[in-house]
């Protein structure tokens, strides 16, 4: 029996993970972990994970099989990352880890210990929105929302990586975030914006 | 909900009322909402594309870490509404885990619930499936040739049949369009709460919440008062959001059946089959005129396919009937089942794959005619409707086509193919036209106005990313003739007054003109109030007052003047409240026809070499009565070329037919438009009242930035190679080039 089909990026992403698994359990279960092929029901494992998130320190129980956008969206009740295919196609997961962006349905949780995470969430002081947020909503670059916080912070990684000198510079390190509402053109326009403005990001 | 403009002041005019939630990750989409004890369900789906499930063994997940349940038709409870015996209600599409039949490819058949979304992933592959197999059609390129295969959905003549083929000149051609899928960044979702056997609260991604709630209350045999839907945000649909899939209901009776809150996850593999998509078409277009270029007779036949289970349709050839003048005009249509999911409406229902067509054939015909495209469709332009022989409310096409020749640089096009050559790329112009239906259909407004003076405006709608907030705040703002910021729009919740599904290009029409309807009668109300409440107002009648700038004045004395909220306070009203409905269609609506238009124009490079397509530049113009918020229609005409992108030249769903399995169900095998793919883009609107559409003189945007786009695009590659591409998406080996 096949349940319905997963891409390779969650097939991988499951295999690690019962790899992971394997370690925690005793030698005859590891037999069956690693026979893939012959699923069993396999008991959870949860790690102890030390992460920072938006600057403030976590210690968490975790499951070893979550994403750290899992973790985000479903543990820590950051729901700013946004889920858009789980397989690290669309970019809507964008976070920061120690300041380079990463999809975060990419990357397990439990990998991250002692990581800096930036989320979308961690981006405005309660005072004062960030440039590139302020850029986003002066140029529209927005329609239902969904892929806009994956957006903003690859547009923030971007612009700090010193790729956003041209409107073709930043289309092409752009290009992993998908846009289905078509709001592309004003995104850049922000972008440029922002660079151009000189403004600290 | 709706958004706190003080969070980030300040902000200008037209910027989008919820942009500050949806840049700072405040905005809850549907998976987000934190429900305490919340369980996660996900489907497992068959592996064949027709017959019949013989036995699910759920053994094994049961023993996993954290498995709920696993439901199917072997377990699942009865649904009343299921039943046709009970309540009469005739329930159309498929039953969820309802029966052991498989219909298509990746249908589900057993829902896993578990308490977390790892241990309900990792129990999906324990649910073991075993199926009697039967033979499967999935492929609608070889059973559209079979005419017992196919179904009539209608036909229409006008004049001669074929009148066409009479004509001094004259062109046939068959074009194709491959299924498209809406794939919006969200995936669906729903949580089901129940409180009590007969009580229920849902979180859903829906374009309409009272479609939503109407559709569980008919499903579980509720009251509908007793049903909840909340869609605060809705992450993308294009109509996928439109009617209630199997992971709505499955959601409600997972949670009914194991009394906790259950949360229903779709996967994207699954977004590609589980909420339908534009169904494949063959057409084929025959179309005539005399030597100046005069339409004599226009035949427009079409297929497309559907499942078969349901036989869905959309208005393919409708197009052709009335776009342009033309006496003799004959349709014919037809869907194909096959065992495939449902299609739906998908942006531009209908006349996208129609308008493809057609303005790919009007191409066609100009260059036999060696007539400029533009002129020939000036030289067939009506102001009368040639169906239904009524006058348009409104129609500035010329000023489109206008603007749009002026803005791309049209004196530049050859008007003979090939000719164009910039630094080894071949260089074309093309440009196609897109209508579609704007009506005014019913919708309810309640508007509070609160002892501070600001108003809140609620209605069941959803948004799924037009704006509705931020157009409805305009409307209410300029008829109040008061700032923008004192003003908000709360939807997303089906216990406010019932609002139309967002679809058909009818929101802003259909709930505008309610918007308007209510703040005019809270004008009225204010003015009533004053001349009851206040002493220097008591000898004035209603005639002599307005409101503007929070205060009610006399117009013929400036000095007689009270504040609104000073006049509220007077009253010893906390507040007051009023809700009112726009109606639907008027009789003098039913005297005209009301169509929104566009026009979209492409410059397109052919790679010499390589039949690699570039757009270099596109403009796309809009006829849709007054615009009223600039900001917010540009940006949806902007994601209607986009999507007129992917069609063109990048989107196709490919089916095994072996198997019947879908081949590239994700992101990264079904290609959308990205970053790289998006030339600069001018919008331009004629931004003309419609006189009859409604009093705020606005229609939709939504449909026709998408209308007629991609035969722009293979228009303008045919006038850069010669070579006409008449089967989407355009890709370089179709053009002649070996694929490198």
């Amino acid at each position: 029996m096949e349940a319905c089909k997963y891409a390779d990026g969650r097939r991988g992403f499951l295999k690690k993970s019962t790899a992971i698994a394997a370690l925690f359990l005793t030698p005859s279960i590891v037999t069956k972990a690693f026979a893939y092929d012959k699923l069993v029901p396999t008991p959870v494992e949860k790690e102890k994970l030390q992460i920072v998130i938006n600057g403030k320190s976590y210690e968490l129980m975790v499951d070893i099989r979550m994403s750290l956008l899992d973790l985000l969206r479903e543990q820590v009740g950051l729901t700013g990352s946004k889920k858009g295919c789980d397989m690290g196609q669309c970019g809507a997961c964008i976070v920061l880890v120690n300041g380079k962006r990463v999809n975060g349905c990419m990357t397990l949780a439990v990998d991250n210990g002692n990581n800096k995470i930036t989320t979308i969430e961690g981006l405005a002081t309660p005072e004062k929105l960030h440039p590139v947020q302020e850029a986003f909503i002066s140029h529209d670059a927005m329609q239902c929302g969904y892929c806009t916080p994956g957006q903003i912070m690859s547009a923030v990684a971007c612009i700090r990586e010193g790729h956003a000198n041209t409107r073709e510079e930043i289309k092409a390190y752009m290009e992993g975030n998908i846009c289905r509402c078509g709001s592309y053109q004003n995104i850049v326009d922000a972008i440029l914006d922002v660079k151009k403005s000189g403004k600290p990001v | 909900m709706s958004t706190n403009h003080n969070f980030f002041a300040p902000f200008a005019d037209d910027d989008r009322a919820d942009a500050a939630e949806k840049v700072t990750g405040r905005a809850k989409f549907t998976a987000e909402h934190a429900v305490p004890n919340l369980a996660y369900g996900l489907f497992v789906c068959s592996t064949i594309a027709k017959g019949t499930v013989s036995k699910i063994d759920e053994s094994d997940a049961l023993k996993a870490p954290g498995v709920l349940d696993v439901i199917s038709f072997q377990n699942c409870p009865a649904v009343p509404g299921y039943n046709p015996a009970k309540g009469g209600f005739e329930w159309w599409g498929l039953k969820t885990l309802y029966d052991n039949k498989v219909r298509f490819y990746g249908q589900p058949v057993a829902l896993v619930v578990a308490d977390s979304f790892e241990n309900a992933t990792a129990a999906l592959k324990l649910v073991h499936v075993s199926y009697e197999k039967e033979a499967h059609e999935t492929d609608f390129e070889k059973n559209r040739k079979i005419e017992a295969a196919l179904k009539p959905a209608g036909n229409y003549k006008r004049g001669i049949e074929k009148a066409y083929k009479t004509a001094p000149v004259f062109i046939e051609a068959e074009y194709k369009t491959p299924i498209e899928v809406h794939s919006p960044m969200e995936m669906h979702a729903t949580i089901a709460i129940w409180e009590g056997d007969d009580k229920l609260t849902v979180y859903d991604k829906t374009q309409g919440p009272k479609s939503t709630q109407n559709t569980l209350a008919k499903t579980f045999d509720i009251p509908q008062k007793n049903v909840r839907v909340i869609t605060e945000y809705v992450g993308g649909a294009f109509g996928n959001g439109l009617r209630s899939w199997l992971h709505v209901p499955a959601a409600c009776i997972a949670a009914k059946k194991l009394k906790r809150p259950v949360k229903v996850l779709l996967t994207r593999p699954q977004m590609f089959s589980l909420v339908g998509y534009r169904p494949q078409s063959w057409q084929k277009i025959g179309i005539g005129a005399d030597k100046t270029g005069k339409f004599i007779g226009i035949s427009h036949s079409a297929i497309s396919n559907s499942s078969r289970y349901e036989d869905f349709r959309e208005g393919i050839v409708d197009v052709s009937k009335f776009l342009y003048a033309c006496d003799n005009v004959d349709t014919d249509y037809k869907t194909l089942p096959l065992d495939l999911s449902t299609p739906t409406w998908m942006r531009g229902p209908g006349e996208v794959t129609g308008c493809y067509a057609l303005e790919s054939a009007i191409d066609e015909l100009s260059y036999q005619l060696k007539m400029d495209p533009i002129e020939l469709r000036i030289k067939n332009f009506t102001t009368i409707n040639p169906e239904n022989k009524l006058p348009w409310s409104a129609k500035n096409l010329l000023d489109c086509y206008e603007a749009g020749k002026t803005k791309i640089g049209w004196k530049n096009r050859s008007a003979i193919p090939g000719k164009l050559k910039e630094n080894g790329w071949l260089i074309g112009y093309g440009m196609g036209g897109g209508v579609f239906g704007a009506g005014k259909g019913a919708a309810s407004v309640r508007l509070i106005l609160k002892e501070d003076g600001t108003i809140v405006l609620q209605s069941a709608v959803s948004d799924m990313g037009p704006g509705t907030s931020t157009s409805m705040v305009k409307v209410a703002a300029e008829t109040m003739q008061m700032p923008i910021h004192k003003i908000k729009f709360s939807l997303g919740d089906s216990d406010y007054p019932p609002g139309p599904s967002q679809g058909g290009s009818g929101t802003t029409s259909t709930l505008g003109s309610a918007v308007n309807l209510v703040c005019e009668t809270l004008k009225q109300g204010l003015k009533e109030l004053a001349i009851q409440q206040v002493p220097t107002f008591k000898t004035l009648a209603v005639a002599d007052l307005d409101v503007k700038n929070e205060v009610v004045f006399s117009t013929k004395d400036p000095g007689t003047i009270i504040g609104v909220a000073e006049l509220l306070k007077l009253s010893g009203k906390p507040l007051i409240e009023i809700t009112k409905d726009s109606g639907g269609a008027t009789p003098e609506m039913r005297k005209y026809a009301i169509n929104s238009f566009s026009v979209h124009f492409v410059k397109v490079g052919v790679h010499a070499k390589t039949g690699e397509v570039k757009l270099l530049q596109i403009v796309t113009t809009g006829d849709a009565g007054k615009i009223i918020s600039e900001n917010t229609a540009r940006s949806q005409m902007l994601g209607g070329v986009v999507g007129g992108i992917g069609m063109a030249l990048k989107e196709e769903l490919t089916i095994n037919h072996t198997t019947g399995e879908i081949e590239n169900a994700s992101l990264g095998t079904y290609h959308l438009p990205l970053h790289t793919d998006i030339p600069p883009i001018e919008v331009w609107f004629v931004n003309k009242p419609d006189p009859i559409v409604n009093a705020i003189g606005a229609k939709g945007v939504g449909e026709i930035s998408l209308i007629g786009f991609a035969a722009a695009v293979t228009n303008a590659v045919y006038n850069a190679t010669g070579k006409r591409v008449r089967d989407l998406p355009i890709t370089a080996e179709k053009l002649g080039f070996k694929k490198v």
